[in-house]
């Protein structure tokens, strides 16, 4: 399943790394659930979220500067930072 | 760093100081004790800043972070941490050397 990762910038403590942000990828497989590390960062009582594997082409994330474009990042993102994707 | 130049990478290992350990052990206790988290010290450690990460070594920004997450939770207060940092100061620039 193809998704996209939210292109949100919001000040405060997220996991979501900044390079992926915006970028489309292939879910891999659920990870479990996780504290929301953006309330536990806090010390608020976190909420339990889905944690997924998304695997990216470097063609993706680095545009036509990938050195490998075929080559691979897995990054673990939370559910909540991921939208459908579909190809039109 | 950030899809940035930063040089190579040092593979080296080396020993950590006590005070290094001591600054781990914290961490744990801190933790246990339900006072902070991973999260929460990753908060403040990303929130020091580029230039911090540059001038500052791992542990030292650790301890950084531990403290300012144990004045938020009132587990001391700044005035008490400035008092204890300089009782320890006058043991001496030798004190943490032990490993």
């Amino acid at each position: 399943m193809k998704v996209r990762v939210l292109s949100q910038w919001p000040p405060g403590h997220v996991r979501t790394p900044g390079y992926l942000r915006g970028k489309v990828g292939t879910i891999e497989r659920s990870v479990g659930t996780f504290n929301n590390p953006e309330q536990n960062a806090y010390r608020l009582t976190p909420t339990k979220n889905r944690l997924l594997r998304v695997r990216f082409r470097m063609s993706e994330v680095w545009g036509p500067r990938a050195e490998n474009p075929d080559d691979v990042v897995e990054a673990e993102i939370y559910e909540h930072w991921l939208e459908p994707f579909n190809a039109s | 760093m950030g899809g940035d130049p930063a040089g190579k990478i040092d593979h080296e290992q080396h020993d950590f100081a006590l005070w290094e350990k001591r600054v781990d052990a914290l961490l744990v206790i801190s933790s246990s004790a339900g006072l902070m988290n991973t999260d929460s010290l990753r908060r403040v450690l990303e929130d020091m800043g580029e230039e911090t990460y540059e001038n500052m070594s791992y542990y030292e920004r650790w301890i950084s972070s531990i403290c300012q997450n144990m004045i938020e939770v009132g587990a001391f207060s700044t005035l008490e941490l400035a008092t204890k940092m300089e009782l320890i100061k006058s043991r001496g620039a030798t004190y943490g050397d032990a490993s």
